[in-house]
């Protein structure tokens, strides 16, 4: 933190000599003075912890990936601790985009559905408290769904997978041979349920702000519900509901001790999502890091490094698509 | 103007089109069940989860082609939306209560006096006893350090923000707090590792644990000061101008004053954010069964990371425990969730309305 003292506190330039005799003048000019420069550095400390952020994972995942003597892009397995080390994110990748993929295939409809449910087909009076109990559920910790995610989910899963077998085996995404679901699968169902309050805020909060005017416009030109909501409500709220979704996608692909509670993790790609086995870059790190020696976390900073980048640019598209419309942001949510 | 006759069916011109009787949507949905049973008997399906999808599917297809040959094709997309929606709530909400109700359930097995107020210290991990106490202290101390340190740097950035940010430092400042908002935690607990434990040789404490925790907060600080500040109504800030009080005092004596309470709310929100996060902890404060009250020097517990070791321990006493601390978690953060609330409802910025 010493970097960010010197920034926060730029002595400011000595007050020039007054112009006019009035003393009192230049000590309002010096406070001023003072505190717009802390809160301009403190602006820029912001900038700063980024920027370091960026460069210090940079530098040692460059320490890691001079050594490492697999492919990092295409290597399956994570042996860090290796002589020599070999290491790839192939299957972390492959494993956190297809968790985070079920996480949004699942959530987004249900998400745009309750927000819709609250805002325009709730009772009255049950809809304020509803979106109240959405918001304090996205407030749970993620450990939490962790555990209930292990403890309780896993087991009751494994009916449902059974089924899914039965119907859809065939297309060897679905096959299950049985055994604990601590898969893909569930990693995404798992991380469905923590983004959903997060996706149904912001779009609540979108549907919401939908004029009335055209609500009514179309109800008066005898439209039912479902027409009013295609025609007015959704095509205003599209935008933000497209980054609601990422920002749940940023959660998704960032989330670690869901999946690491869930996650039978190996070094195997495979597309049969149900089986267990495959790893995500955050669950990897949470796992491998207490056998991990110095170099064993420059590798996993390296992985962390593309986790980093990645969420950067989802999120930052994310910001994009709000910026078009400014008066709601879920940064708040 | 005589009452409107009785409609005929099918009369493009009739102001009252046919409507199914109100009772229809519970008929179907009885009917529905009734299939869905005679098929699960029937089949031999022993999941009732595969009853209950059954009869879901039913009910929505038998209600809009009923709907349909009845009332149009218009109507019956309406009652399926109806239906698709209603039924996304509800599904929803299974797995939401069940985590609430799981958690208490098992929760309140070990939670007491006792488990409140002792360490995990000489307790064998497959031993009943054990309690949360140092996670506890720990999490408190930490959490209390990355307050200390992100809420300056937060209230600052947001009063500069609003009351001074022009030109491209400030767009700069805007975009990327709301990218740091989706930082990863484990990315920041990594950045933390790489600079204050592998570069500067410090080892695992509580503070580093809150220096990755601070970097959490502080964008959920910026936005919430932003907003609240931006509510501010423009005439308070002129009419002090007015009166010659200079920017700096203006925003110290007028500006926060007026939106200190929705500037306090967001700060506890972001707290309560913060106190539930584990992955940065797990690399930076390690965890330690015994009571370590000094943050600054050795590995301290916290909450999450003591439910994360208890599930790992992967025995029936140490889930015990686990649920008891997820509980005590959730308490803890709702309880901040709401005294937040609280606070934004009576201290509201008064808008100049």
């Amino acid at each position: 933190m010493s970097t960010d003292t010197d920034i926060r506190t730029p002595a400011p330039p000595p007050p020039e000599a007054p112009r006019e005799p009035g003393r009192r003048r230049s000590a309002t000019r010096l406070g001023d003075r003072v505190f717009a420069g802390l809160s301009k550095g403190s602006g820029i400390t912001l900038l700063v912890i980024m920027g370091a952020i960026a460069a210090f994972l940079a530098y040692r995942a460059a320490l890691a990936l001079s050594k490492n003597e697999g492919n990092f892009l295409t290597t399956f397995e994570w042996n860090a601790n290796a002589q020599p080390p070999v290491f790839g994110i192939a299957v972390l990748a492959f494993g956190t985009v297809v968790s985070s993929v079920i996480a949004m295939v699942i959530a987004v409809p249900i998400a745009v559905g309750i927000a819709l449910f609250i805002t325009h087909y709730a009772p009255r009076r049950l809809a304020a408290p509803l979106a109240y109990v959405i918001d304090l559920l996205a407030a749970v910790p993620s450990i939490v769904y962790g555990l209930w995610g292990a403890l309780f989910l896993v087991p009751h899963l494994v009916g449902p997978y059974e089924w899914l077998d039965d119907l859809l085996g065939w297309t060897v995404v679905f096959s299950y041979d049985g055994g604990a679901p601590r898969s893909l699968m569930t990693a995404g169902i798992l991380l469905a349920i923590m983004i959903l309050p997060i996706i149904t805020n912001v779009s609540r909060e979108v549907f919401r702000q939908s004029p009335q005017t055209h609500q009514e416009a179309a109800l008066a030109l005898g439209a039912t519900r479902w027409e009013v909501i295609r025609t007015t409500v959704l095509p205003f709220g599209r935008s933000g509901v497209i980054s609601a979704s990422m920002l749940g996608l940023g959660r998704a692909l960032g989330e670690t001790m869901a999946v690491a509670t869930v996650l039978s993790p190996s070094a195997i790609l495979s597309a049969k999502v149900l089986e267990p086995g495959g790893g995500t870059f955050a669950q990897n790190i949470a796992s491998a890091f207490k056998e991990a020696g110095e170099f064993g976390r420059d590798a996993l900073i390296a992985s962390g490094l593309v986790l980093f980048v990645i969420t950067l640019l989802v999120n930052g598209a994310a910001r994009l698509i709000i910026a078009r419309r400014k008066e709601y942001s879920g940064a708040n949510a | 103007m005589s009452a409107p006759p009785v409609a005929d069916r099918g009369d493009a011109f009739a102001i009252h089109q046919p409507r199914l009787p109100r009772w229809a949507p519970a008929g179907v949905a009885v009917a529905a069940a009734a299939a869905a049973v005679a098929v699960g008997l029937g089949a031999g399906l022993a999941s009732r989860v595969q009853w209950g999808l059954i009869a879901a599917v039913l009910f929505v297809a038998g209600l809009y082609a009923v709907s349909a040959r009845a009332e149009g094709a218009r109507k019956a997309k309406d009652r399926l939306a109806t239906s698709l929606v209603w039924g996304a709530f509800l599904l929803a909400v299974i797995p939401l209560a069940s985590l609430v109700w799981e958690t208490v359930r098992q929760g309140v097995k070990v939670l007491d006096g006792y488990f409140l107020t002792h360490s995990m210290n000489g307790v064998v991990a497959i031993a009943p006893g054990g309690g949360i106490y140092h996670a506890l202290l720990g999490t408190i101390e930490q959490v209390a350090l990355a307050t200390v340190i992100a809420t300056p740097i937060g209230l600052l950035t947001g009063v500069y923000l609003v009351e001074y940010g022009r030109g491209r430092l400030a767009k700069a400042v805007t975009f990327f707090v709301d990218v740091m908002t989706g930082i990863p935690s484990i990315v920041a607990g990594l950045f933390v590792l790489s600079v204050w434990i592998m570069g500067l040789g410090f080892g695992y404490s509580g503070l580093a644990g809150s220096f990755a925790l601070a970097i959490l907060m502080m964008p959920i600080v910026v936005r919430s000061t932003e907003e609240m500040l931006k509510l501010v109504p423009n005439e308070l800030r002129e009419a002090s101008y007015a009166l010659g009080v200079p920017k700096w005092k203006t925003i110290l004596q007028v500006v926060l004053p007026t939106s200190i309470g929705g500037i306090t709310t967001g700060v506890m929100l972001a707290v309560a954010r913060i106190t539930g996060e584990t992955a940065p902890l797990l690399l930076l404060v390690f965890g330690n069964p015994a009571i370590n009250d000094n943050p600054f020097e050795g590995a301290q517990a916290s909450l999450p990371l003591y439910i994360y070791e208890q599930w790992a321990n992967g025995n029936n006493a140490s889930y015990d425990r686990a649920w008891a601390a997820a509980l005590v978690l959730i308490v803890f953060v709702m309880l901040l969730n709401l005294l937040a609330r609280l606070i934004a409802r009576f201290k509201a910025p008064k808008t100049g309305r």
